[in-house]
């Protein structure tokens, strides 16, 4: 097993956040926002697709290298469940679920005889005898088989869910609105193996320019999102917090100092920062060759130095905001209620006036995810974005520049990447809007 | 009777939230007639400012109206269109609002926004527009108006301001002018200042005047007709002499009783008790910065000069208008405001400028209470952790278990059940919040509590509650209260001193029976002059 930079930092990520709810677990106080989130639809039908893309971003974040193979590559886990996805390569573009490349050739049918025509491919439905007669019953044979696997799957699943329906865990999860979340889980399952078995014969999602699984990149970019989405964010917030709440609490030459600090890196051209580092990155990786000998650590390192700088160009837009909030709170009567009380100054800070601001760092976080995806795409377009070997949707934008500008248009990638760039974005808004409405006691009690 | 000018009968308003329809104004009638001042009372909540609104058709878009009819002279307002509306809103019927201070638009001058009304209902040419704008502005007794016409609503003082909007209101000529709670925002002698105003308009140009307020003795100065609302119904109508000697509904009779009136106030002799708090020739100053090193070029005296002195478990009332610097004392006396000059002694020592740990030793000695139970709390924690706040900080040693059930006695004790520690703030009424404020500042035993207004915002039949919990706090416990209020009334019931604040000094100071009764100094003459006072006559 290898562990990458990324890797090691969202395992402890999860590892902390999961410390972290397991000491809270039996906070009063967090009980009621809680239920209130479990009691909301639209929350928990969004937790669950989330956490469909975050088990596959952490599939995708277990690397090891695979033994007896010619090539020396790392892969993760998610690659060797989806092995046929990266493996079967075609030679150019190809339509989703077609048989056909996507551009004419040359094939040669006897010595004498040739034929400019779409040759078939070398993967994609080649089972087929006669693509335009089979193949719509074909894929809908094999849709239905993935189907029932997924179906059987779920079966399984409801059937140990029923074993402990009577005990404590069983009565737990009753709470939180198991038919929403079955529903999903059973649609995304049975979706999911659908693809799987389609995948293994078709290219659901058509082929890229050097004959790549679309599918493969699509699902291999859910990580890099989360990656930047996530460590960045992470980067980035303890420093708009810190710097604002105190700027704000203090003021005098605390604020002086802060709003200095970032007034002179608002005023630098992130776009410069950024490429510099990323510059300074490649030439450290040029001259320590040594201890960089594959791909997949320059790749993971530029992505780790990508959100670094991201998160430090980045925070000084929430931070005002805060400051400014801050600034309007520390008036109000239960501050000095509080300093009255003999409250500590860092006791006001973090029991009034952070919770206070909750809802500006959630809103703005949650604006910031599908910021950060597409200030990738950017970046990529300029070539000091993520490295281009690396799977990301800002990459696959990026391509679909010239794609979409050539003659039948090639638009597969593009919808590809929008798709689940969208329903990653959706979720996120619609998961966080539920979270900032539970924990703001003023809202209705009901939670609707 | 004169021909009536609006006749209302069965108007009804409902709001429609989410999982209810809450009745806001329920099935009333009443009549306006020609240049007569009609009052209406109430507490809040209960539906004055909503038939207000009704009439004008102004009402939010979750509000349903109905009725059987709404008169205004001869149309009916519930059949008449929107234009027609347009029509009838500041062109025939105006309206003055609470706050002026929010009423104008800051960015545009006063005689801009009079000129407006004017443009919209009259065809005049500018020349016309301008000398009827100085002649409202010289009804409403604006000093130099052409020259002031120009100026903007920043540069006027509160009083000035609701003149203004009287201006702006008079500008359609209207028939009849709907004054909702117009003196609320404002200090008690500038209260009486605008109603004699509105008064002397009224008689001079015949208009009808509804005049919607909470304070019953202020409306009986004034108005001919007194209605009494409570929960969306009218319980009474009558001519106002006859509502005061001969109130007919069990409400009214609570609204009068609810009163605070003079003769309540202590006339025994205050036993000398040893000093717990006394000040010595304390001032606060603010500061004023300018140019772009931020020199501090003078300073601003909010407190000049003021020496009192508190007894143990005796009540001090501190009263003055707003802006003549009590809260910024009560602020120096917490230690909220650093520089504070002078000696602030607690049972003989020094306690101004303290730091660090001593100070936090101060601070379970002395609590405050708040004026706006909305926001004096933390909208954020539940009842239970607002009342814990204090002893986790300042009385350490005490174990979780014990800080529970201090927090379930202390809620009893200020008349709410225990359960209570378990919800919000904002599920609670302001009098309900205010009984927090009062536990959460218990919590810590003080001696002292400094009350900065604490009724000011709340209803006259909640105010006389969260008064008498007060005093019976005090008879429990012995503790001293600073009072800091405008409204002479409330002190007469709680206060055993009394000390007049103006401009930063202490101007007249005395035992309350005292003071009230034979006051010195003609600012505390002038003072309780403006009380309004009910006559019985």
């Amino acid at each position: 097993m290898i562990i990458l930079w990324t890797d090691a930092l969202i395992y402890l990520l999860l590892i902390s956040s999961i410390s972290l709810g397991f000491l809270l677990r039996n906070n009063e106080s967090l009980k009621r926002p809680f239920n209130k989130i479990a009691a909301n639809k639209s929350a928990m039908v969004s937790m669950v697709i989330l956490l469909f893309f975050l088990a596959v971003g952490l599939l995708d974040s277990i690397h090891f290298r695979e033994e007896g193979q010619q090539s020396s590559d790392i892969i993760s886990v998610l690659d060797y469940c989806v092995k046929p996805l990266w493996q079967q390569n075609e030679k150019t573009y190809s339509a989703p679920f077609s048989a056909y490349l996507y551009s004419k050739e040359y094939i040669t049918l006897t010595a004498e005889h040739q034929v400019w025509t779409f040759p078939r491919l070398q993967f994609g439905g080649s089972h087929l005898a006669n693509p335009e007669l089979e193949k719509t019953s074909d894929v809908f044979m094999r849709l239905m088989i993935g189907l029932s696997k997924g179906f059987s799957l779920c079966l399984v699943g409801l059937g140990i869910y029923w074993l402990f329906r009577g005990k404590s865990l069983g009565y737990k999860l009753h709470q939180y609105r198991p038919g929403f979340i079955g529903t999903t889980i059973i649609i995304l399952m049975m979706g999911g193996a659908g693809l799987m078995e389609l995948s293994t014969h078709y290219h659901v999602l058509g082929t890229d320019k050097v004959g790549e699984d679309v599918f493969y990149q699509t699902i291999k970019s859910v990580r890099t999102g989360l990656v930047i989405g996530t460590l960045t964010t992470f980067i980035m917030l303890p420093l708009a917090i810190i710097f604002g709440l105190l700027a704000g609490f203090y003021r005098g030459w605390v604020d002086d100092l802060i709003q200095y600090l970032y007034t002179t890196l608002n005023s630098i051209p992130s776009v410069l920062l950024i490429a510099a580092s990323i510059l300074m990155v490649q030439v450290y990786m040029a001259n320590h060759a040594e201890s960089f000998t594959n791909l997949e650590s320059r790749a993971d390192l530029r992505l780790l130095f990508l959100c670094l700088i991201l998160g430090v160009t980045s925070w000084t837009g929430l931070c005002r905001m805060l400051r400014a909030e801050t600034l309007k709170l520390r008036e109000m009567g239960y501050i000095q209620a509080a300093t009255v009380l003999g409250v500590k100054p860092f006791g006001i800070i973090a029991q009034h006036i952070l919770p206070n601001v909750m809802h500006i760092i959630l809103i703005s976080v949650v604006l910031d995810f599908s910021a950060l995806v597409l200030a990738e795409a950017v970046l990529s377009y300029i070539n000091i974005g993520v490295d281009p070997s690396t799977y990301s949707w800002g990459n696959m934008i990026n391509g679909a520049r010239l794609e979409m500008a050539r003659e039948p248009v090639v638009w597969w990638p593009l919808i590809a990447a929008f798709i689940f760039m969208f329903v990653l974005v959706l979720t996120a808004n619609l998961f966080a809007d539920a979270v900032r409405d539970a924990f703001d006691p003023r809202r209705s009690q009901n939670g609707q | 009777m004169a021909n009536s000018v609006l006749s209302v009968k069965g108007l009804s308003v409902q709001f429609q939230t989410e999982n209810e329809t809450v009745k806001a104004v329920d099935n009333i009638s009443f009549d306006i007639f020609e240049a007569e001042t009609f009052g209406l009372v109430g507490e809040s909540g209960s539906g004055k400012s909503v038939s207000a609104l009704a009439v004008l058709r102004l009402l939010p878009h979750s509000a349903k109206m109905n009725g059987e009819y709404l008169y205004f002279k001869d149309q009916d307002l519930l059949t008449l269109t929107e234009m027609g509306m347009c029509e009838i809103r500041g062109r025939r019927i105006a309206m003055i609002f609470q706050d002026p201070m929010v009423a104008l638009n800051p960015v545009k001058s006063i005689g801009f926004q009079i000129a407006e009304v004017i443009k919209l209902h009259f065809t005049v040419s500018s020349f016309e527009i301008q000398d009827r704008v100085v002649e409202l502005l010289r009804q409403v007794e604006i000093p130099s108006p052409e020259s002031r016409m120009n100026d903007f609503p920043h540069q006027f003082s509160g009083g000035q301001l609701q003149r203004i909007m009287i201006a702006v209101a008079l500008a359609g000529e209207p028939d009849l002018l709907i004054a909702d709670e117009p003196t609320t925002a404002l200090d008690v002698t500038i209260q009486a200042q605008i109603l004699i105003l509105l008064k002397a308009i009224q008689a001079r140009i015949g208009m009808s005047l509804w005049l919607i307020s909470h304070d019953l003795a202020l409306v009986s100065t004034v108005v001919d007709r007194v209605a009494v609302m409570q929960r969306g119904h009218i319980v009474e109508v009558a001519p106002t002499k006859q509502l005061f000697k001969d109130p007919k509904h069990t409400y009214t009779q609570t609204l009068l009783a609810a009163l605070p009136s003079f003769n309540s106030c202590k006339t025994k002799a205050v036993l000398t008790r040893n000093n717990l708090l006394e000040l010595v020739n304390v001032r606060i100053s603010y500061p004023i910065r300018k140019g772009i090193f931020n020199r501090v070029v003078s300073h601003m005296q909010a407190v000049d000069g003021v020496s009192f002195s508190i007894q143990e478990g005796q009540t001090l009332a501190l009263v003055g208008e707003s802006g003549c610097g009590k809260t910024t004392l009560a602020k120096g006396l917490l230690n909220l405001i650093a520089e504070v000059e002078g000696q602030v002694l607690w049972a003989g020592k020094k306690i101004n400028g303290l730091q660090g740990e001593s100070l936090r030793l101060m601070r379970s000695k002395i609590q405050i209470i708040f004026q706006d139970p909305f926001l004096s709390m933390n909208p954020r924690m539940l009842v239970g952790q607002i009342i814990d706040e204090g002893m986790r900080s300042l009385h350490s040693q005490l174990s979780f278990a014990d800080r529970q059930s201090k927090v379930a006695e202390l809620l009893q004790q200020v008349g709410l059940p225990a359960e209570c520690a378990m919800r919000y703030p904002h599920e609670f009424s302001g009098g309900q919040r205010q009984r927090i404020c009062i536990a959460r500042a218990l919590a810590v035993q003080p001696k002292l509590i400094i009350c900065d207004e604490p009724t000011s915002a709340l209803d006259v039949s909640v105010q006389e509650k969260i008064i008498e919990l007060l005093k019976s706090l005090q008879r429990q416990y012995g503790i001293s209260y600073l009072f800091i209020t405008h409204d002479l009334a409330v002190v007469a019931e709680i206060a055993d001193e009394l000390a007049v604040m103006y401009k930063g000094k202490i101007v007249e100071s005395g035992p309350v029976y005292q003071v009230l009764n034979y006051p010195q100094q003609p600012y505390t003459q002038r003072l309780l002059n403006a009380v309004p006072k009910i006559n019985f006559d």
